[in-house]
């Protein structure tokens, strides 16, 4: 039991979210101040991003960090616990969120900053961290109401037809989504008297587990919506796209990704007797997310609803290890989650440049961008060779880890094993999404950038409605899109941290005795 | 008492469905609304509904004396109240506003986002 007041050093756990809360507040206090509102909001995710690297680094080094609020004994206290994957996922947010900020400030030159587009963005940034970082399991609740309302305030804000369209959509199944949340965290509640993700975790292998399946089942319909896995993920098409494509980056990288954390910690950590019921359901989803998001990503002509089928199509891959559990099918989620957080944000800023070059959403009236724009073109195909998990870029490592977990389910690897087909047809869905996804990138890049004008145009001639990125779009708008690719190709080259990091996280998922005794419960019967 | 509210939460759940299949942006509100209520007799109910003693220590006692209603599941539906009707007035200004400017009040009119009938498929490459 934990006695003594938390170290001074443990509270660089909330420190994320502290600091963004009031640094959100800040900036609406100083609203009339417009010079201030770029700059302050920068600084405040550069110091969030400096905090949550020294706690990865602490985190990968000496385990899971707890700390308990106000002088509660843990499991009563509202407990903020960061392991390996939740410090992991929240510094690559801090590091996308910068990254957007800055490219946005190619649009923002015109703009009213008195719009609260940088105290949403805080306020966005602090919801994902507190999801990630929270060890309560209520509290994620209210984390995941402050991201939603932080996102339903940047997806309307700029008021027009096609994003109040898409926010109504977005915010009705949303909402409903975290209603069924609820419901589940009440019904656990109910079975076994508490919200601590570390007593859950010690105390559910005594509940009912046919009640407590049901729960798990309502848990994986709710993060599943948030997730937009395939039968429920109407609504991310329907709304990504009509944001700027600033605020779409964000949504893609940040949003879906918390709903796969909370999948990952609630069906492995806290319900992993109510996962085996499941686990030929988490199977069907992840194999039919798999196949249909790319074919949906080829079908499409709208850029960012192409880019949106392919966010979905990552959340299958990672659903795909939540089949899997072994700390080698995690290991390969956990990892896929940071590569689609970098990757895609980048193929969604590129995109926006590419809408600013040709004037066009529509990928069948782009063409010829190549010529206009080689840097552009080199930035899209590195982002869509490692969105399919070609070598040696970021993507090929996650997907090595989860085929090579898949060929130990299966059986086919030892010899006179069972053949077990779910595992199977698991690595045939994950080895076709990389081809689909692939087909669809390279189509992509074709349409818009190797033929030399828009779909029905003869003649060989340049595309001539192309225009020139004016300085100020160079000198945010691509040198944001530039830093993050370099950030994905160095990463890709050099994936030894990665690798060690989603091994630790996979093992604490499976094992979580770490994760309990660092909240002060591991002893108690 | 718990099987007559475990009842009511089946009612309130039934009704919201009914009502969200609805294509009226008003009626889905409403049942997002009384799904929200469903949800939070659910986490009542689920806190046990032991005696109807306020949860006091009395003085000079570190644990109250005799059994006291559960009041956890008493904070945790206070708060999805407030949250709960934050959203709701959200969502009701968004639909007020998709009325204003788009002239939709069913979710089949709102079309700007996904054009209805979806375009042909790129078919060059």
């Amino acid at each position: 039991m934990q006695q003594t007041q938390t170290h001074a050093a443990d509270w660089i756990i909330i420190l994320p979210v502290i600091a963004t809360l009031m640094g959100a507040a800040l900036l609406l206090m100083l609203r009339d101040v417009k010079r201030w509102q770029a700059v302050l909001g920068m600084l405040v995710v550069l110091g969030v991003l400096i905090s949550d690297v020294v706690l990865f680094f602490r985190v990968l080094q000496g385990g899971p960090v707890s700390m308990t609020m106000g002088h509660w004994l843990p499991p009563f206290g509202i407990s903020f616990t960061a392991d390996a994957m939740g410090a992991g996922f929240a510094l690559v947010a801090a590091l996308v969120t910068l990254i957007v900020l800055v490219y946005a400030q190619m649009d923002r030159a015109g703009s009213d900053d008195r719009d609260g587009f940088y105290p949403l963005v805080l306020l966005l940034l602090a919801g994902v961290s507190g999801s990630f970082l929270t060890g309560d399991l209520f509290n994620l609740y209210v984390w995941f109401e402050v991201m939603l309302i932080a996102s339903f305030g940047l997806l309307v804000l700029g008021g027009s037809g096609a994003e109040i369209d898409g926010a109504v959509k977005y915010g009705f199944l949303n909402f409903l989504a975290t209603s069924f949340f609820l419901a589940a965290l009440g019904l656990l509640y109910g079975l076994v008297g508490t919200l601590n993700m570390a007593d859950i975790a010690v105390s559910a292998a005594k509940a009912n587990p046919a009640a407590l399946a049901s729960v798990a089942a309502l848990f994986l319909l709710a993060f599943g919506m948030k997730a937009a896995a395939f039968p429920v993920n109407a609504w991310l098409p329907a709304s990504y796209h009509t944001p700027p494509a600033a605020i779409s980056a964000l949504f893609g990288s940040l949003l879906t990704k918390v709903g796969v954390y909370a999948m990952l910690r609630t069906l492995i950590v806290l319900l992993p007797s109510a996962h085996q019921f499941l686990a030929s359901a988490i199977a069907a989803i992840a194999i039919l997310t798999l196949i249909l998001a790319p074919m949906g990503a080829i079908a499409e002509t709208n850029l960012r609803r192409a880019i949106g089928f392919l966010v979905i199509g990552g959340i299958g891959a990672v659903i795909a290890g939540l089949a899997l559990t072994s700390v080698q099918g995690l290991a390969g989620s956990i990892m896929y989650v940071l590569h689609a957080m970098l990757s895609l944000t980048g193929l969604y800023l590129v995109a926006g440049l590419v809408e600013k070059v040709t004037g066009e959403t529509d990928t069948r009236l782009m063409g010829g961008v190549y010529a206009a724009n080689s840097l552009l073109s080199v930035l899209f195909l590195i982002l869509v060779l490692a969105i399919s998990g070609v070598p040696p870029f970021l993507g090929f490592w996650p997907k090595l880890l989860l085929l090579s977990a898949g060929a130990d389910f299966s059986g086919i690897v030892s010899r006179g094993g069972v053949i077990d087909v779910s595992a199977l047809a698991l690595v045939v869905a994950l080895l076709l999404n990389a081809l689909l996804t692939l087909i669809a990138g390279t189509r992509l890049w074709a349409h818009i950038f190797w033929r030399a004008g828009p779909e029905g145009a003869l003649s060989e001639r340049p595309n001539e409605k192309l225009r020139p990125l004016t300085p100020r779009e160079n000198g945010f708008g691509m040198v944001a899109a530039s830093a993050l690719v370099v950030v994905v190709v160095v990463a890709g080259l050099w994936p030894n941290l990665l690798f060690e990091a989603a091994h630790v996280a996979a093992s604490d998922l499976i094992n979580p005795q770490r994760y309990v005794a660092a909240v002060g419960l591991g002893g108690t019967p | 008492m718990e099987t007559a509210l475990a009842v009511l939460v089946g009612l309130f759940v039934s009704v919201a469905i009914y009502l969200l299949l609805s294509r009226a942006l008003i009626r889905m509100l409403l049942g997002l609304v009384i799904l929200g209520n469903g949800v939070n007799l659910l986490i009542f109910t689920a806190g046990r509904l032991a005696s109807a003693t306020p949860p006091i220590v009395p003085a000079g006692l570190s644990a109250p004396a005799g059994p006291t209603a559960n009041p956890l599941p008493q904070a945790l539906i206070l708060t999805a109240i407030v949250i709960g009707f934050a959203m709701f007035a959200f969502l009701l200004v968004l639909a007020m506003q998709a009325y204003r400017t788009l002239g939709a009040e069913r979710s089949d009119q709102l079309r700007l986002a996904e054009p209805e009938p979806p375009p042909q498929p790129p078919l060059s490459y």
